[in-house]
C-alpha cells in the first residue's frame, strides 16, 4: 500500500485543492470545448459551492478533481500535488463522493454500502462497525434499524442521507457533491439542505458542492463560484455575493426572487 | 409395438442413454461455461475484441448441427468418431448464449452505480467481479439456461459420430420407421430439456436484484 494519502485539514496555508489553467474539451478530437482556462484555489475547511446554469461546467470541475476526468490542458492540484500524478485509487478513496442519484449498489445492504471504503481500505471489523453507527449517527439514521436494509427499501430521502454516510464513511478531508439534494421533494430537500448545513459546519471538511440553485448555495457554502460556458463569471464570499455587479450574478439572484414569489 | 410398451420393455437402454446424454450436456457446459463467462467478463468494454468473438460464436451457431459434426470428424486432436468430437461440437453451439449474454449483463450496470463505484477508489477488478457480476448473475443464468436447453437438444445428433445418448434411438427409430422407438429417444430429450429450463428458471428469479 502507498504510503500517498490526502492529509486534511490543518496541513498548511495552501489550498487543498486547485486548478491551474485548467481547460476540458469533450469529443474524441477536443471538438466540444466545456470548460475554458479555470484558475481556482480552495483552502482547506471552506465550503465552496459551483453555481450555474446546466450546460455550464460545473459537474465537469468538479470531477477533475478526483480524476474522474483529465484535464485537456492546464493541471489540477490536491493537496499540492497534480492529480496526474496521484495513485489514482488512493486519491479517490481520500474524496468523498455524492450524486444526485446516489448510485447506492443495490446489491449490498445499507451496513455493506456504507463502509464499502473502510472494507476496500481492509479495516478491523471493529472499526468498520464502530465508524458505521458513527456516520449514521450523523446523518439521522438509525444504524440498527437500516443496517439490514437493501436500498430499494428506503426512501429518497434516506437513500440520500445514506449516500452522504457513505461518502464520510473513510473520513475523508475532501467532499464532493453533485447536486446532492437535486432528486428530492422539497419539504426533504430543506430538511436535508438544513441539516447538513449544520453537518457541515460541524465536521469542517473542505466540501465541493454543485448546484444550479442560489437559495441552496447561499445556505450551504461560504463562497459561491458563479460558471458560465466553462468560465468562472463571479467568485465571492456567501454573504457578499449576492451584492456583485455582474450582470449574471443580478440575472440569477432576480430570477431566484421570481421563483421565491412564484412558489 | 407402441411407445409405452417399447419404454417397459426397453428401460435399462433408456436409462442408460439418458445418463450418457446428460454426461454429454454436463461435460459440454462445463466447458462452455468456463470459457465463455471469462471471456466475456475480458472483451466487456473492448468494443473491438467483443465484436471479433461474437462474431466468431455466431458462426458456430449458424453452421448446421449434423455439418459441425461432420466437418470435425477428419480434424486431429478435436475430431475423430465418439465422445469428445461430440463434446467439441456441443461446445461451440452453447458458446453463443453464455458469451452474449455475459457481454450483454456486465455492460448493462446502470452507469450511475459505476460511477459511484468508480469515484470511491474501486479497481477495475473490484468493480468486476463485486458490482457487475453481482448485479448480472441472473442475466449470466439466463445465458447458461439457454445454452444447456440448445445444448440438450442438439446433444441427440451426436449419436451419428458415434457419441451415444437420447439420439441414439432417434436414429434407430428413424432407421426402422418406428415412431416408438423415436419417442423412447424424444420424449426423455425433451423432458431433460424442461427440466433444466424450470431449473435454471428458478435459480435466474432468485438470483434477480431488487
Amino acid at each position: 500500500m502507498s504510503s500517498q494519502t490526502i492529509a486534511g485539514a490543518g496541513a498548511s496555508g495552501d489550498p487543498i485543492i486547485e486548478f491551474r489553467g485548467v481547460s476540458y474539451s469533450a469529443g474524441s478530437n477536443g471538438a466540444k470545448p466545456i470548460l475554458d482556462g479555470i484558475s481556482l484555489a480552495i483552502r482547506s475547511g471552506e465550503t465552496v459551492v459551483l453555481l450555474g446554469k446546466s450546460g455550464a461546467g460545473k459537474t465537469t470541475l468538479l470531477k477533475l478533481v478526483n480524476r474522474m476526468l483529465v484535464p485537456s490542458s492546464g493541471e489540477v492540484f490536491v493537496e499540492g500535488q497534480a492529480t496526474a500524478t496521484w495513485d489514482v485509487i488512493r486519491l479517490r478513496r481520500g474524496i468523498g463522493y455524492v450524486i444526485q442519484h446516489v448510485g447506492l449498489f443495490p446489491h449490498f445492504n445499507v451496513r455493506r454500502n456504507v463502509t464499502l471504503v473502510p472494507s476496500l481500505e481492509k479495516w478491523s471489523k471493529d472499526r468498520q462497525e464502530k465508524r458505521y453507527a458513527e456516520v449514521m449517527q450523523l446523518v439521522g439514521l438509525d444504524p440498527r434499524e437500516f443496517g439490514k436494509r437493501l436500498p430499494n427499501q428506503l426512501s429518497g430521502g434516506q437513500r440520500q442521507r445514506v449516500g452522504v454516510a457513505r461518502a464520510l464513511a473513510a473520513d475523508p478531508p475532501i467532499l464532493l457533491m453533485d447536486e446532492p439534494f437535486g432528486a428530492l421533494d422539497p419539504v426533504t430537500r430543506a430538511d436535508l439542505q438544513k441539516e447538513f448545513h449544520e453537518l457541515a459546519e460541524r465536521l469542517g471538511k473542505t466540501i465541493v458542492l454543485v448546484t444550479h440553485d442560489l437559495r441552496e448555495a447561499l445556505l450551504l457554502g461560504s463562497r459561491i463560484v458563479l460558471m458560465d460556458k466553462g468560465r468562472v463569471v463571479a467568485d465571492a464570499s456567501a454573504e457578499s455575493f449576492p451584492s456583485l455587479a455582474q450582470p449574471l450574478v443580478q440575472e440569477y439572484v432576480a430570477s431566484q426572487q421570481t421563483t421565491v414569489e412564484d412558489s | 409395438m407402441n411407445f409405452w410398451q417399447f419404454s417397459v420393455s426397453h428401460q435399462k437402454e433408456i436409462w442408460a442413454a439418458t445418463r450418457e446424454h446428460l454426461t454429454l450436456v454436463f461435460i459440454a457446459m462445463l466447458i462452455a461455461v468456463a470459457i465463455a463467462l471469462p471471456l466475456g467478463m475480458f472483451i466487456v468494454g473492448r468494443p473491438r475484441l467483443q465484436s471479433i468473438a461474437l462474431g466468431l460464436a455466431n458462426i458456430f451457431q449458424t453452421i448446421p448441427s449434423l455439418a459441425l459434426f461432420g466437418f470435425l470428424i477428419p480434424i486431429p486432436f478435436l475430431g475423430g468418431i465418439g465422445t469428445r468430437t461430440a463434446v467439441v461440437a456441443l461446445v461451440l453451439y452453447a458458446l453463443l448464449p453464455i458469451l452474449r449474454n455475459t457481454c450483454v449483463g456486465l455492460s448493462g450496470v446502470d452507469p450511475v452505480i459505476l460511477e459511484a463505484a468508480e469515484a470511491m477508489g474501486m479497481t477495475e477488478r473490484q468493480i468486476l467481479f463485486r458490482v457487475r457480476v453481482p448485479l448480472a448473475r441472473s442475466i449470466l443464468i439466463a445465458g447458461i439456461r439457454t445454452s444447456t436447453v440448445i445444448t440438450i437438444g442438439v446433444a441427440t445428433i451426436a449419436a451419428a459420430i458415434g457419441a451415444g445418448g437420447l439420439g441414439v434411438f432417434i436414429f434407430r427409430g428413424v432407421a426402422m420407421v418406428s415412431n416408438a422407438v423415436i419417442l423412447a429417444g424424444a420424449v426423455p430429450a425433451a423432458l431433460l430439456a424442461l427440466a433444466a429450463d424450470y431449473l435454471l428458471g428458478w435459480l435466474e428469479r432468485r438470483l434477480r436484484v431488487g
